[in-house]
């Protein structure tokens, strides 16, 4: 007889249950529903940047044959916005409009071609107002307010210095000071903007499919501009193309096709180009620092002093948190005390930022690992010693009483290290023939889902039901919004991992707001940690059902059944009951088997009160990662090559290797297209950078190797101890590449990304310094 | 204007009246009903509609379908066969080339071009035959380990 043995579903390469739909491209996505008689929708957008509307014209467009509705800012007075702090943006412009690209009018027709000819038939006509294109110019006194209440075009200004840093700088042996730049950067998802609005006007309902992180966002939003009880709204999430955080609040696109679809009384499908998406991309803001570290001679840093500018664009989107995640989560990773923070978030004529992977923190982490590496040089001391002279011990709270459970820094740091061979090849990779090589590291942190939900409404953080009826299947039910990050599967696994049955037993329902429990949502990396444990606890709940009925057929005590998965069992000598038998008895009680799971955070992690918005940061753990990377640069055209990156990351477990790794490696990748090439770059407030070509994300043969270590902290609240693992290695990246390159030629890149062009005038500048030097010597 | 076209999609014989001005990509997913090939941007920028016109990977955005007349079209619906997924199709999966999955049909259809054409492609082969084609998720590694193991698969017998 086979031995039969609970099945194990976690720790190893799962490839993703969804997997085959994508690869035979039967995945549907949302601009993939295409049916008879749907209506074609498009948008008028602001050509100008900041002006008062005069009047928005849409006769002639109406006069226009299959055209069956048109809409613009008159027929939605209501605002809307991620935070409830701060919704302030009209689906389609009122009174202003604040940036070229922002949506004025839409119309819905019979067919694309008409809808676009009716969207050339509409005449805007503006007062113009002075408009302003960089955080600078916003802030000078007398610019004109983009918003009437927020003076100064100060979207938020956060200050807070937790210690003392006078005496901190007053203990350190070497005080520096940067300033450092980073360019706007886009998400790009490779999957456009895109809605289909179904209004039932005889129900008077509304479905829309929408390409969203977040359809629990998008389902309030929708009830807020219609004005639509949420119980005749529902949002169904179908495949979705990536996110990268533009779609964790709810777009414009969205609220104009349903405003479309009620006016039509039909189906209204808006799928936008690919330079609409770019204009409206909610993007990481262009950010200005300026950072200041004291240091003792043997490596520890007393006191840190940073200033952060965030050119926010028009409207305030995640804005406010932005600008304070930059700040909080300067902590979490080393030992920091004497800490001040000075962050202004500033509203522009630019497209609105938002969220993007890796939320408020990359650039910050790019600003202080560049110093760091660069005071360690002054120190004579090693990249790697400097930093295990500041690390934490967990578990421990940080000044600013972030809750740090789990540490696996010094791991990912002794890995990289190792597998990079940094210790044999530091400062002695060949220089010649005109290429020099060198290698870079640093360190980064994110967190798992902040322990706060964005709409506090004292329900669970997170919830999951699970179905078990007469054919045996387990379907697991989740708002969860799998966006190609593997949520999907994870969830599946931890089900089928707690009932030890083959994964092909279970099933999972998402995306459509009529039957699965509400969820908050794919974002700041809290699925696996939030729902992952509601999923643990269903999984759980159905199991005590399951062995409960075991127990009654098998004639024994619950606390004597022995689940084997496929088999539960009193004991080793007992035959015992199939799954099959168990579920037969166990529906008997009560006909079709619901369990539910929750999870909720617990207050410590909420983060502290010291300053206004320091609940910002507060997760249940961060994730930890440590990064090489080595490149060439070849001094005759400034071209910088990433020969490989050796990364580690700290995930606490890693529920499934297979998509871990893979989502380091992307974090990677995406770090490596911010730092080298990606730019939003406008003239006139037009993003002259709207399309692939132009706006530069690395090809296939830019790309290096990425090689990736992983580091398992366990942490004490996650999942089987699991971490998040989509976001905190994309900040390391950045510094990694431009100590990297300030080894190999001793020049350090403060403003990104780090093109060639900027490479080639750099090193020609130092060429003519050195001969100018000869020269008069 | 419209006029008659004769071709080959997925194996079968087409016959349709198809205007003069309607890109091969648009054709596809609206007329043919064949969704798994992907816009993914205003044109030529990023391979997400790869398709295979006589086995040659082809952007069917920039394609105009009155041009396929007579010649033989394949899409991503047309891979697998059996109900056994295809060599390239099983790299993706199993190898996790596929994230999101919006640029996978692109991919999958320029890697399909290249194994047909050569069935053992050093890593510089590949990497040139997918140099157009963007991904935004995965970071290209495991999307060549997936074509290197579709090679593998292939050589032991299963269809690329």
């Amino acid at each position: 007889m086979n031995k039969i043995v609970p099945a194990h579903n976690i720790g190893g390469y799962v490839p993703m249950i969804d997997g085959p739909e994508k690869v035979s491209g039967r995945a549907k996505y949302t601009a993939d529903i295409l049916e008879p008689g749907q209506l074609a929708g498009r948008i008028y957008r602001s050509p100008y940047s900041h002006g008062e509307i005069v009047e928005v014209d849409v006769s002639e467009a109406r006069k226009l044959p299959g055209v069956r509705a048109i809409v613009t800012g008159a027929d939605c007075g209501k605002t809307f916005g991620v935070l409830p702090i701060a919704r302030s943006e009209h689906p389609l412009a009122r009174d202003k409009v604040r940036y070229r690209g922002e949506p004025v009018a839409a119309v819905a027709a019979d067919d694309d071609a008409i809808a676009r000819e009716a969207i050339r038939r509409i005449k805007f006509k503006v007062r113009k107002l002075p408009a302003y294109y960089t955080a600078k110019d916003a802030l000078a006194p007398g610019a004109v307010q983009l918003h009437e209440k927020k003076p100064g075009n100060l979207e938020r200004d956060v200050l807070f210095e937790l210690g003392s840093t006078a005496q901190g700088f007053g203990e350190a042996d070497l005080v520096r000071e940067g300033t450092y730049n980073c360019a706007e950067v886009c998400q790009n998802q490779m999957e456009m903007h895109a809605a289909v609005a179904e209004y039932d006007a005889v129900r008077d309902r509304m479905t829309v499919h929408a390409s969203t992180q977040v359809p629990y966002y998008v389902h309030l939003m929708l009830s807020q501009i219609l004005g639509m009880e949420m119980s005749r709204i529902r949002v169904i999430k179908p495949h979705v193309g990536g996110g990268f955080g533009c779609r964790t609040e709810t777009l414009a696109i969205e609220l104009i096709a349903a405003l479309l679809a009620r006016q039509a009384n039909a189906t209204v499908r808006l799928v936008t180009t690919r330079e609409e998406t770019f204009i409206t991309h909610r993007g990481r803001p262009e950010t200005d620092i300026k950072l200041k570290i004291g240091m003792r001679k043997d490596g520890r840093i007393t006191a840190v002093e940073c200033d952060c500018d965030q050119r926010g664009g028009a409207h305030s989107g995640y804005g406010v948190v932005t600008i304070l995640y930059a700040g909080s989560m300067l902590y979490a990773i080393y030992d920091l005390h004497n800490v001040k923070y000075t962050g202004r978030r500033v509203l522009t004529n630019t497209p609105p930022c938002g969220a993007f992977r890796g939320h408020g923190t990359v650039d910050i982490r790019f600003a202080f690992e560049s110093l760091v590496d660069e005071m360690a040089a002054e120190l004579g001391l090693d990249p790697f010693a400097v930093r295990r002279a500041n690390l934490l011990t967990a578990p421990t709270f940080t000044d600013n009483d972030l809750m740090v459970n789990s540490y696996g820094l010094p791991e990912c740091m002794d890995w990289v290290e190792k597998e990079s061979g940094w210790s044999e090849r530091k400062g002695k990779l060949a220089k010649c023939n005109g290429v020099r090589k060198g290698l870079g590291m640093a360190c980064s942190h994110y967190i798992s889902g902040a322990s706060k939900p964005v709409n506090w409404t004292g329900e669970p953080h997170a919830t999951v039901k699970i179905k078990l009826d007469f054919d045996g299947s387990i379907v697991v039910l989740s708002g969860a919004a799998d966006i190609g990050q593997g949520s999907t599967t994870i969830l599946a696994q931890t089900v089928a991992e707690v009932l030890g049955l083959d994964l092909a037993r279970v099933r999972v329902v998402t995306g459509d707001s009529e039957v699965v429990p509400k969820d908050n949502g794919s974002y700041s990396s809290r699925v696996t940690f939030m729902v992952g444990n509601a999923a643990l606890d269903a999984a759980r709940n159905l199991k005590s059902v399951l062995v409960n009925a075991a127990a009654r057929k098998l004639e024994a005590r619950p606390e004597d059944i022995e689940c084997l998965g496929e088999l539960y069992r009193a004991g080793a000598q007992d035959k015992g009951a199939t799954f099959d038998e168990v579920v037969t008895e166990a529906l008997k009680d009560s006909g079709t088997i619901t369990v539910t799971g929750n999870y909720s955070t617990i207050p410590e992690s909420h983060g502290g009160k010291k300053y206004r918005g320091s609940a910002i940061g507060g997760t249940m753990g961060y994730s930890y990662s440590a990064q090489v990377v080595e490149v060439s640069i070849d001094e005759e055209t400034g071209v910088v090559t990433v020969d490989k990156v050796w990364v580690a990351h700290d995930c606490g477990k890693a529920l499934n290797r297979l998509t871990v790794e893979g989502q380091v490696q992307g974090s990677v990748w995406m770090g490596m297209g911010q730092a080298m090439s990606e730019e939003a770059a406008y003239h006139d407030g037009l993003m002259v950078t709207a399309n692939m070509l132009d706006y530069r994300v690395p090809t296939i043969q830019d790309s290096p190797p990425i090689e990736v270590g992983i580091v398992e902290s366990n942490d004490p609240h996650g999942p089987f101890g699991a971490k998040e693992a989509g976001e905190g290695s994309l900040a390391a990246f950045l510094p990694a590449l431009t100590n990297a390159i300030a080894d190999a030629t001793g020049i350090r890149f403060n403003d990104l990304p780090v093109t060639p062009d900027r490479v080639f005038e750099a090193i020609e500048k130092r060429k003519r310094a050195l001969e100018k030097k000869k020269g008069s010597g | 204007m419209a006029r008659l076209l004769e071709f080959t999609l997925n194996g079968r014989d087409r016959a349709d009246a198809v205007a003069d001005n309607i890109l091969l990509l648009d054709y596809l997913r609206e007329k043919a009903g064949l969704t798994g090939t992907k816009t993914g941007c205003d044109g030529g920028e990023c391979g997400a509609c790869t398709v295979l016109i006589d086995d040659q990977p082809t952007l069917s955005c920039l394609t105009l379908t009155a041009t396929v007349q007579g010649r033989r079209v394949d899409t991503i619906e047309s891979l697998g066969t059996d109900g056994q997924l295809s060599a390239v199709q099983r790299g993706f999966h199993e190898k996790l080339g596929s994230q999101c999955g919006y640029c996978t049909p692109g991919f999958i259809m320029a890697s399909t071009g290249l194994l047909r054409k050569n069935p053992n492609p050093s890593e510089a082969e590949i990497l040139e035959a997918l140099g157009s084609n963007i991904c935004r998720c995965t970071g290209y590694v495991k999307i060549i380990e997936a074509v290197k193991y579709a090679a593998v698969l292939n050589a032991q017998g299963v269809a690329p």
